[in-house]
């Protein structure tokens, strides 16, 4: 179920105030984040994310399409690489 | 008979059902339309007069986006979260289903024919 609007996008706070602080200022740094579930905002457009995918970063550099994702979703948390040699499927 | 938006719609079905013949009019939409050309649905679609015909066509083409325009705004939101590499942009470049369906067996519609593959154990397919 889609989350009620009255809430507004969830962002998690800290994440949140690192953005900010990092827009006021002008030096830009990667940002290290374990928070998938974050909702990208405008906020965040331009930066570098290194979202956490379980077993490392993985960076993302956020664009104005990517706004109202999450970021979870731009890393990966399986990696399938095809079947093993001896069964091995056509599979693109 | 009635062209509407493109498309020649079968004279012989309801109008309820012969407005869903153009891409993006489905059974909700043509009902509203009709219910506001004030037709009844079950009048045949070769029953309809020049003027109700037109009341429709107006209606279709002013409000509704159909056809060749409605199919390349959903392509524009594929390649869209294709372009942006997030989990459903993948799905879709693999061709398997987006929304979390379980790919273990079925998903026919999605994979295609089935490839069988060589060296498989004589299988119970």
């Amino acid at each position: 179920m889609a989350r009620s609007l009255k809430k507004g996008p969830f962002v998690e706070y800290t994440l949140e105030k690192k953005v900010l602080t990092m827009n006021e200022g002008v030096k830009k740094s990667v940002i290290k984040t374990w928070s998938r579930r974050s909702m990208i905002t405008p906020d965040f457009v331009g930066h570098t994310f290194a979202v956490h995918n379980g077993n490392k970063f993985i960076p993302v550099y956020v664009t104005e399409n990517m706004v109202g994702h999450k970021l979870g979703e731009f890393a990966p948390t399986r990696n399938f690489r095809g079947h093993a040699a001896k069964k091995d499927k056509g599979r693109k | 008979m009635a062209r509407i938006a493109g498309i020649d719609l079968p004279k012989n079905k309801r109008g309820e059902i012969g407005l869903t013949y153009i891409y993006g009019v489905g059974r909700s939409a043509a009902r509203e339309i009709l219910e506001r050309c004030e037709i009844d649905v079950n009048v045949k679609v070769g029953e309809w007069t020049d003027e109700q015909a037109n009341q429709i066509r107006t209606i279709i083409t002013e409000e509704y986006k159909t056809e060749g325009e409605l199919r390349s705004e959903v392509q524009l939101n594929i390649k869209r979260l294709m372009d942006i590499g997030c989990y459903r942009g993948l799905r879709h470049r693999k061709g398997l289903p987006v929304r979390g369906q379980r790919t273990k067996n079925n998903t026919r519609t999605r994979k295609g024919k089935r490839k069988t593959v060589a060296n498989k154990k004589k299988a119970t397919k």
